[in-house]
C-alpha cells in the first residue's frame, strides 16, 4: 500500500513545487533580484574577507607594471577620461565640468604648476583612492585604464602649453 | 509604462541635461550580459556634495547609512527562458536607444520596445537597419542617416556580423 501511494504523492509534491509551468519565472536568483535569504536583502553579496577573485593577481600586477604609451593607450585613456572624469574636471582638464557648474566643489586645474609637476603615480593613486571630496574610481576604472587616463591627462597638460615656436608649420595656419 | 521607484531617478536630468555617459552608471554593459545598475556609492560621487538635503534623495542617504542597496524596480524584463547579452550587442554596434528608446528624454524610465521574440528576430534577420559606428553606440541623440542601409551593410562586414545562425532557437533559448 505504502509503495503504491509513494509514486503519486511524490509526483504531486514535485508538481506543486513549480507553480509556474510556463518557465517564465524560474526558481533562481537573477542579477540584482531581491533575496530575503540574505541579511542585506539582495542576491548581490559582498565577497568574504580575504577572497582573491580570478584575475585579481593579474589586475594587481597591472597597477605596478605601467603599459607602454602609444596611440591606442591614449585613445582608450581619452574615452575613459571623458566618461568618468570630464563631468567634473571638464573636457580640457581645467576643472570646470558640467557638475561643477551645478555647484559641486571645483577641482584644481590640471594645468596649474603643482599638478603639472606631480608624478604619474600621484594621478594613478588619486583615481584608486580618491582625494578629499572626490570619491575613489577604482571600482569602475581598472588599473590598465587608470594608466591610460594618466597618459591622456599628460597629453592634455602638454596641449595647454603648446608653443607655436615648437611647431613652425602651425604659424602659417594661425591668423 | 513606468515603475514606482524608491527614488524618482531621471535620465532626462542626468543624461539629457548633464550629458553623463551611460557607462558612468551602467559600468558592466560593455563587458557582461548585464548592463548593471549603479550602487549607491555612484550616486554619492555627486550627491555627497549636491542636493545633500533634498527630501527626494533621502532613500539614497539611508541606503548608504544602512549599507543596503536601493531596491530599483526592473523596467525591462525578459522571461527567464530567454538568454540575452548586452556586451555582444554593444560590441557589434547596436546602440542603447535602438532598444531602450529616447532615454535622454525620460523623466521616469519606461520600456520602449516590445521585447517579443518577433522584435528580436526582425533585427537578427536584418541588423543593417540598426547598426551604428561603434563610437555612436552610447549617443542618445544618434539617428540613422539617409544612407543607413548602405552604412549598415558596410558595418556588418567590418564587424563580421553574420546572420545565418542568428535566428537559430539555441541562440536565445539555451
Ligand atoms: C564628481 C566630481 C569628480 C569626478 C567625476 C572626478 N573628480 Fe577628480 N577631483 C574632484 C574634486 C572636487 C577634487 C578636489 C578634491 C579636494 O581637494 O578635496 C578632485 C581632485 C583631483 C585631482 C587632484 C588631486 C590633488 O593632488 O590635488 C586629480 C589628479 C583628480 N581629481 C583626478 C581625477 C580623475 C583622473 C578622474 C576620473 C577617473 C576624476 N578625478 C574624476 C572631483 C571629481
Ligand atoms: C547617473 C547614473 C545613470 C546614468 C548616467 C544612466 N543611467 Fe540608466 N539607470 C540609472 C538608474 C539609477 C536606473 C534604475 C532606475 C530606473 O529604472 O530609472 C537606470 C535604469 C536604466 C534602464 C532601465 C533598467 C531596467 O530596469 O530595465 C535603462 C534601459 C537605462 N537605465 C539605460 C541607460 C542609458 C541608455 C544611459 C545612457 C544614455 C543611461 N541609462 C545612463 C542610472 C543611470
Ligand atoms: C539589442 C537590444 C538592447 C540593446 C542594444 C541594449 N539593451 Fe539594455 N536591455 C535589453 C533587454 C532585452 C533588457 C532586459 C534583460 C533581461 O531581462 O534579462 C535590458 C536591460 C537593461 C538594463 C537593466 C539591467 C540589466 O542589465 O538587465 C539596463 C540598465 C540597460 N539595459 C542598459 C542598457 C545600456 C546602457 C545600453 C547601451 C550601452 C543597452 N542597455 C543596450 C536590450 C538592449
Ligand atoms: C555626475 C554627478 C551625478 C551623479 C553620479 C548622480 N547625480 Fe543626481 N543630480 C546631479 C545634479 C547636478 C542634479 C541637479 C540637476 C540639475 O541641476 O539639473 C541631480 C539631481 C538629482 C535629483 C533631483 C532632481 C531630479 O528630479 O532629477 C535626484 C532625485 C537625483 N539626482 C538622483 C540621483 C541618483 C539616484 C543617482 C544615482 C543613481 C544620481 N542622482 C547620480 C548629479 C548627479
Ligand atoms: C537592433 C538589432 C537587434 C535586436 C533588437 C536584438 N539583437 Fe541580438 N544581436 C544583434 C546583433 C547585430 C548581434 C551580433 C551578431 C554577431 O555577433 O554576428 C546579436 C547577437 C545576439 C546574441 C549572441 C549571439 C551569439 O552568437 O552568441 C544573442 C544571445 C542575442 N543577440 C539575443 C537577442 C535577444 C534575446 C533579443 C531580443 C530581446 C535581441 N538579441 C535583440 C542585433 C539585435
Ligand atoms: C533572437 C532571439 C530569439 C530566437 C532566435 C528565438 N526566440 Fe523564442 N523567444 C524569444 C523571446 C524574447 C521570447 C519571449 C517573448 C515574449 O515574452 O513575448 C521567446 C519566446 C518563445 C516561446 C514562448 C512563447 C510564448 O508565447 O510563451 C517559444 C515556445 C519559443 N520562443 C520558441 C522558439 C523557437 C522554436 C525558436 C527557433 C525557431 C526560437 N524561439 C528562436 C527570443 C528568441
Amino acid at each position: 500500500m505504502i509503495e503504491r501511494l509513494a509514486i503519486p504523492i511524490c509526483a504531486a509534491l514535485l508538481l506543486s513545487a513549480c507553480d509556474d509551468v510556463s518557465m517564465t519565472q524560474q526558481n533562481r536568483y537573477r542579477t540584482f533580484t531581491r533575496a530575503a535569504l540574505f541579511d542585506n536583502g539582495t542576491e548581490a553579496q559582498p565577497l568574504p574577507d580575504g577572497v582573491v577573485a580570478q584575475g585579481d593577481l593579474r589586475r594587481q600586477s597591472r597597477s605596478v607594471q605601467r603599459p607602454q604609451v602609444n596611440a591606442e593607450l591614449l585613445k582608450r585613456g581619452r574615452e575613459r577620461y571623458d566618461i568618468y572624469c570630464s563631468p567634473c574636471h571638464g573636457l580640457s582638464g581645467s576643472g570646470d565640468g558640467v557638475v561643477v557648474q551645478r555647484g559641486f566643489p571645483a577641482p584644481p586645474s590640471y594645468h596649474g604648476s603643482r599638478l603639472r609637476a606631480a608624478s604619474a603615480q600621484h594621478f594613478f593613486d588619486v583615481i584608486t583612492n580618491g582625494h578629499g571630496v572626490m570619491f575613489s574610481y577604482a571600482a569602475r576604472v581598472d588599473p590598465s585604464d587608470r594608466w591610460g587616463i594618466v597618459a591622456y591627462i599628460r597629453a592634455l597638460q602638454e596641449s595647454q602649453r603648446a608653443n607655436v615656436a615648437d611647431t613652425p608649420e602651425l604659424r602659417t595656419r594661425l591668423p | 509604462m513606468t515603475r514606482n521607484q524608491p527614488v524618482p531617478f531621471s535620465h532626462e536630468h542626468h543624461v539629457g541635461g548633464l550629458g553623463l555617459d551611460c557607462r558612468y552608471c551602467h559600468t558592466s554593459v560593455e563587458k557582461a550580459r548585464f548592463a548593471g545598475l549603479p550602487p549607491t556609492e555612484t550616486c554619492m560621487t555627486c550627491h555627497s556634495q549636491l542636493w545633500t538635503n533634498a527630501e527626494m534623495l533621502a532613500p539614497v542617504r539611508a541606503s548608504l547609512a544602512r549599507n543596503t542597496p536601493i531596491a530599483w524596480q526592473r523596467v525591462n524584463r525578459l522571461p527567464d527562458y530567454v538568454y540575452f547579452d548586452h556586451s555582444i550587442h554593444v560590441a557589434k554596434g547596436v546602440g542603447c536607444t535602438t532598444c531602450h528608446g529616447p532615454i535622454d528624454q525620460m523623466r521616469l524610465t519606461r520600456q520602449a520596445a516590445p521585447l517579443t521574440m518577433q522584435w528580436c528576430i526582425d533585427c537578427h534577420r536584418s541588423p543593417q537597419k540598426a547598426l551604428r559606428p561603434r563610437d555612436a553606440v552610447f549617443d542618445p541623440k544618434w539617428s540613422p542617416p539617409q544612407n543607413q542601409e548602405a552604412l549598415g551593410r558596410k558595418l556588418m562586414a567590418e564587424y563580421h556580423v553574420r546572420v545565418d545562425h542568428l535566428t537559430d532557437c539555441s541562440i536565445c533559448h539555451r
